[in-house]
């Protein structure tokens, strides 16, 4: 049967089990869009701008582990998206982002709408296709979605002519799709893996190092039983909270710049860092010729350019993260099951640990006056069990989020790591709540950033998506604030937002609900019934104004050297 | 050091530019860079020769492995390989200055392709050292024009 462009997409996308797509129309999608009613399985999700639209997808991408799709029109549609298509590829998230472009006959002709969206996004894509002939449409598809979720992840784009959209050609969608070129690595070197159970046998001082490869690969319970099976303490990176339950005993916390003191003198101290699906950021290893000096790193990773790109690995082993802990598994189970053989842990280190967590835990000081905003992260945690979907904008109160939050499972967690883009969580909690309608889905969010993206209230009133935005106002961009504040003698250039609207009266104005609170003693009770509201909610929460994220490591310097206070 | 990267590709539009994007946008360094089909349909040849030390080296080839659309990437650095190079050169010949110009494509074995009054265009081929060491002498004759290819490389048969 021949079909166009238009339904080939359509049908092609179906068969890739996709449920939902975020996504904006324009002149070069009209012919998709005129198709969509006759998908009726394939649900479409109206963003307000398509920066929205792409968080949204990638926000759905991360609380599902499936693959999010977008689809926005040419020129200015594409461009827009851009900034989200390179915050997913700094997070590996995979996505499938289909843009589209003017008829290919006018294709270099400066034409209305034309953007060389492939060349702008070559840079933040894993990869990147433009369709000339409709007969390429459904093996590009298939590639995509298969290189968008295998190895490491990350957002495939396809740039979709128009005239390809409306041509016609006989359908047969490939079942399996072989690409010379592109074959990851998932089993790791079993030479490699027995040699990681050696250290692990024999360091005294282990610790586990834990990234956003964990939670990409679906790894948290093999590394939750190799902490606790083999009694390594565990720390991990903002896009891995989450694999590793904060109320064991073993949990010491994030680290890196905002990290904790534990974690951060861990790392310092250990004899073994075992990274797993980390790749040794700049915000997470400081001063690198000062990081983990004492330390055997063994540097598990799915994507070999991640391994000895910062750091250099004693024990380098390219594999997914989860294959590889299942592997470590096999070869350390024998073992356990000899407690003779168990590892002997330098107690006294254990214990070290213990100590630093209790002489230098994270701390605030909630008075009657004025609320702290790390109170308020405290009593969402407290509330929601740690089993919300929390997502987070970008400044101080995505830090307090991170440090204050006891996540207990995986992919609960949702923030902008690697590119921090502003105006990030709440399409990315729409994009969650799309994927879990019953779940608790909250945006902690910085009176900066919820401006960036605020538009999407609309969406989320439309598609009657219970979305809590919890601001954490504080009348600043705080987090830049805060470096003026430590680095730049207060001279607070451009940081004051005193002019700001009301977000009561804009939520109202949007038809969801709004709040206020400024008295630390209603904080709890106003977040209870906000929380119970079956619809969208921002809940206004006037803080501490010049609170500021602690401990914190100054650029540059070694992660020991961390500002307390 | 200077390396030689010999790099099997997808022969698809916009597969150089993905090359190129990737060493400009991190910032490496390319200092010559060819590219044209092989045996096989569809797959085609990259020479690029750039200068970095040993780890960032290591980051190119391993980011050039990961491009999709990159088959093979081999560092002929490390195995014995031939490699050459073309340039064409249009230098001043006038009057006596042309036989002894002559004289001096002869030991290099060059090849005179074109021939005016005043000039004439050489073609030569070899190493980068023996283009430069070509270059040097004619300057002073007064070279008008060159171009270059870049180089290209082989790994040769006899490997342990
Ligand atoms: C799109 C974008 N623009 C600028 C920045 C730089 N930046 C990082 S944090 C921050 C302040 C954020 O302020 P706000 O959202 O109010 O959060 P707070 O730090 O006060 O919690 C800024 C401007 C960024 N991360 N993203």
């Amino acid at each position: 049967m021949e079909l166009t462009g238009a339904q080939i997409l359509l049908e092609s996308l179906r068969r890739e089990d996709v449920e939902v797509v975020f996504g904006f129309p324009g002149g070069a999608v009209i012919d998709i869009y005129d198709q969509l009613p006759n998908y009726p399985l394939l649900q479409h999700v109206l963003a307000r701008h398509e920066q929205g639209a792409i968080h949204a997808a990638d926000g759905y991408a991360r609380a599902t582990g499936r693959v999010g799709v977008c689809l926005v029109t040419s020129g200015p549609g594409a461009t827009n998206a851009v900034t989200g298509i390179a915050t997913a590829y700094m997070d590996s998230v995979p996505v499938v982002i289909i843009t589209g472009q003017v008829p290919t006959p006018l294709i270099g002709n400066d034409a209305f709408q034309e953007v060389d969206i492939v060349g702008i996004t070559r840079p933040c894509t894993k990869h990147n296709f433009l369709v000339k002939d409709v007969r390429d449409l459904p093996k590009v598809i298939k590639e995509a979605f298969y290189l968008a979720a295998t190895g490491r992840p990350g957002p495939v784009l396809i740039d979709l002519p128009k005239d390809v959209q409306q041509a016609k050609c006989v359908y047969n969608y490939p079942k399996q799709i072989k690409m010379r070129s592109y074959n990851p690595t998932y089993a790791p070197n079993p030479k490699q893996v027995a040699k990681v159970a050696d250290v692990v046998r024999k360091a005294k001082k282990p610790i586990i190092y834990a990234g956003g490869g964990v939670i990409a690969s679906n790894a948290s319970e093999d590394l939750t039983w190799l902490a606790r099976t083999f009694n390594i303490p565990v720390t991990a990176t903002l896009m891995a909270l989450g694999c590793f339950p904060a109320d064991d005993p073993l949990w010491l916390g994030m680290l890196g710049m905002h990290g904790t003191y534990a974690a951060n003198m861990a790392i310092s101290g250990a004899d073994l860092i075992l990274a797993v699906g980390s790749r040794f950021d700049d915000r997470v290893t400081g001063k690198l010729s000062e990081f983990a000096k004492n330390a055997k790193i063994v540097h598990i990773d799915i994507d070999p350019t991640s391994i000895q790109k910062n750091v250099a690995a004693g024990i380098p082993v390219v594999a997914d993260c989860k294959s590889f802990l299942m592997a470590l598994r096999q070869t350390l189970e024998a073992d356990v099951s000899d407690a003779s053989a168990a590892p002997v842990r330098d107690t006294p280190w254990l214990a070290r640990l213990a100590s630093w967590k209790e002489e230098k835990p994270l701390a605030y000081e909630q008075g009657t006056d004025v609320i702290k905003p790390q109170y308020v992260v405290e009593i969402i945690s407290r509330l929601t069990k740690g089993e919300a979907i929390i997502t987070t904008e970008v400044g101080q109160h995505q830090m307090w989020a991170a440090q204050f939050y006891q996540f207990t499972k995986p992919r609960s967690f949702i923030s902008s790591g690697g590119l921090g883009t502003m105006g990030f969580g709440f399409p990315a909690a729409i994009g969650a709540q799309v994927a879990f309608p019953d779940r608790l889905v909250i945006d902690v969010a910085g009176d900066g950033s919820i401006q960036m993206c605020i538009q999407e209230l609309a969406t989320a009133v439309c598609y009657g998506l219970p979305v809590k935005i919890v601001i954490l106002n504080n009348g600043y961009l705080g987090m830049v604030r805060q470096w003026q504040e430590l680095f730049y003698a207060k001279n607070y250039c451009s940081t004051c937002l005193d002019v700001a609207p009301d977000f009561v009266k804009l939520a109202e104005a949007y038809g969801a609900a709004g709040f206020r609170v400024s008295d630390p003693g209603q904080v709890e009770s106003v977040l209870t019934e906000a929380f119970a509201l079956p619809k969208t909610v921002i809940v206004d929460v006037v803080v501490d104004r010049e609170e500021n994220v602690a401990p914190m490591v100054p650029a540059g310097k070694s992660i020991t050297e961390m500002i307390l206070v | 050091m200077r390396h030689i990267l010999s790099i099997l590709v997808e022969d698809e539009p916009g597969v150089l530019s993905r090359v190129a994007g990737l060493f400009s946008g991190r910032g490496y360094n390319i200092e010559t860079l060819n590219v044209a089909p092989t045996l096989t349909e569809g797959l085609s040849m990259m020479t690029i020769t750039t200068e970095g030390d040993e780890a960032i080296v290591e980051q190119i080839i391993k980011q050039l492995r990961k491009l999709v659309t990159t088959l093979k990437v081999v560092d002929l650095t490390d195995v014995k390989s031939v490699e050459r190079e073309m340039m064409l050169l249009r230098v001043d010949a006038e009057g006596a200055k042309r036989a002894e110009v002559l004289r001096i494509v002869d030991i290099f074995r060059c090849k005179v392709v074109d021939v005016s009054l005043d000039e004439l265009i050489l073609e030569v081929t070899g190493t980068q050292d023996k283009l430069g060491a070509l270059i040097n002498l004619l300057q002073r004759f007064g070279i008008k024009e060159i171009a270059r290819t870049g180089a290209v490389a082989m790994r040769r048969g006899m490997q342990e």
